[in-house]
């Protein structure tokens, strides 16, 4: 399955590239409206971009109203990323996406690079949203962890029932002319090529240590891309930078994928699914 | 929202900008203020261009090579392709009585097609040197000052005035004129609302430049 990663595309602007995804997830939605952090907000690297958007975002009220009828006329699944700032925010706004048939999935984001990061621990706040939702709950967490397979086994034990890997990673670029941080609030999120391998180590990691489903997302640029994501363990993968360069990727990409599984003998992309870990698998039994 | 990849028919050099020429194919112009994403090759990230001249079968875009991506571009040769997105966003309303442009540096960008669409107005157009002022060649019925004089202090009132130029010069242009249609420049990274990358903060409130402006009206 073929998602965005969250924060690179607005459905309701861009509703034909929502409609190229076999699932749409929305900017992070907090209890309360935020208009995000000061500019510059964006900055390109040499592979990759920073961001530090700072979770705009018209708040749960807002999104409930407006946000949420429109985005469920496109006929696209959508998935809600949810962020706070306590567990109880998260469990809050659970509780009121809960009653929503047309929220298909719940995304905790507990990893955003560019807001100060939630008081309570990853897993505490997936317990609580564990409580106050039944919606599949997907945990967005970070690489920047000394053991993510902690994580990930944590996440599994508080209840979620799927992890998307990884947010963005924290990184700082300087002008080169005044060699002043390029973003107003001096670093942001790195996403982008740069990105890939570290989300590579991740979801292989990850699939190794829980058997939980896992949305891959980093760097994806091609069909490529996405192929070498399912073959470390990924059952869904993620679009995100991709997006702002060429809109038309959705598209693209599916078409290049298709082409990787012919080219390489597999019947469709489950057949291709988990299979980087083979190798290991073999030399482990041997 | 349509994405090509088209050839660049020319490459020329106008003081220290270059005038990129594309051909069309089935990309439109759009209206005047209006912009492009332009691939940067090599780059990551696309770059964002007003239209600056819409002639027959060609779109052109005036640009100044200020960092990795506008330098990628500016030495595109003919033959080169790049992929084009747009047109994008809200470009300048064309319904207006006695238009006056009024630009600053680059920003004078998108006024040759602009002039061209209301009938060459007289337009007044600064610059930080002589070179720099070559671009306004490019526009007709032009009035150019060279720093340390500004445009500002050539406007004459009771005018509707159509801008763009660097942020001081727009704020300056709108204390003189509040009416002013101004067009503001900010990074972006989609173009389309998808990054919320191009936000700035215009009388207290956060607008996406890419798909509130970039032309805002007060």
């Amino acid at each position: 399955m073929l998602l965005n990663a969250s924060g690179c595309l607005d459905a309701l602007t861009a509703p034909d590239v929502a409609r190229g995804l076999d699932a749409f997830v929305t900017k992070t939605v907090t209890p309360e409206p935020r208009d995000g952090n000061t500019p510059v907000r964006i900055a390109e690297t040499d592979v990759g971009m920073l961001n530090s958007i700072g979770l705009a975002n018209p708040g749960i009220d807002r999104f409930l109203t407006r946000s949420l009828p429109a985005l469920a006329k496109l006929g696209v699944p959508i998935w809600v990323s949810v962020g706070g700032f306590t567990a109880d925010e998260y469990a809050e706004i659970c509780s009121r996406l809960d009653d929503h048939a047309e929220v298909a999935a719940i995304e905790l984001n507990v990893s955003c690079p560019n807001v100060e990061s939630p008081t309570q621990g990853a897993m505490e706040i997936v317990a609580s949203a564990r409580l106050a939702t039944r919606k599949p709950l997907w945990a967005k967490l970070s690489a920047a962890v000394p053991d993510l397979t902690e994580v990930a086994r944590a996440a599994h034990d508080a209840g979620a029932d799927g992890l998307a890997l990884i947010n963005t990673l924290r990184g700082l670029a300087l002008d080169e002319r005044t060699l002043q941080p390029a973003l107003g609030p001096a670093v942001g999120g790195l996403s982008g090529p740069a990105l890939k391998p570290v989300a590579l180590a991740a979801v292989y990691a990850c699939h190794r240590a829980t058997d939980l489903p896992i949305v891959g997302m980093g760097g994806v640029q091609t069909g490529r891309d996405v192929l070498e994501f399912v073959a470390a363990g990924a059952r869904h993968v993620a679009l995100g930078t991709v997006l702002f360069a060429d809109p038309d990727a959705p598209v693209r990409v599916r078409a290049e994928l298709a082409a990787e599984l012919s080219a390489r003998g597999y019947a469709d992309v489950d057949d291709a699914y988990a299979t980087a870990h083979a190798h290991a698998l073999s030399t482990a039994t041997t | 929202m349509r994405r090509e990849r088209r050839s660049v028919v020319a490459n020329e050099k106008v003081g220290p900008y270059t005038l990129l020429r594309v051909d069309r194919g089935g990309l439109e112009p759009g209206i005047p203020g209006q912009f492009f994403m332009l691939e940067a090759p090599g780059r990551l990230l696309p770059r964002p261009m007003s239209l600056c001249l819409a002639s027959a079968g060609e779109l052109a875009f005036l640009i100044e090579a200020i960092g990795p991506g506008t330098r990628a571009i500016c030495a595109l040769e003919p033959g080169d392709r790049l992929a084009i997105l747009g047109p994008l966003g809200n470009g300048f309303r064309l319904d207006v009585d006695r238009p006056l442009l009024v630009g600053g540096g680059i920003g004078v960008a998108p006024f040759p097609y602009l002039s061209e669409r209301l009938g060459c107005p007289p337009a007044v157009l600064g610059f930080r040197s002589d070179w720099h002022a070559e671009a306004a060649a490019l526009v007709p019925n032009a009035e150019v000052c060279v720093e340390p004089r500004l445009v500002t202090e050539l406007m004459a009132p009771g005018q509707d005035v159509l801008a763009c130029g660097p942020e001081p010069m727009l704020e300056a242009v709108r204390r003189l004129i509040p009416t002013a249609q101004l067009a503001w420049e900010a990074p972006m990274a989609c173009g389309y609302g998808a990054c919320y990358g191009c936000a700035v903060e215009i009388d207290g409130t956060l607008k996406r430049l890419c798909v509130e402006g970039p032309v805002l009206c007060s």
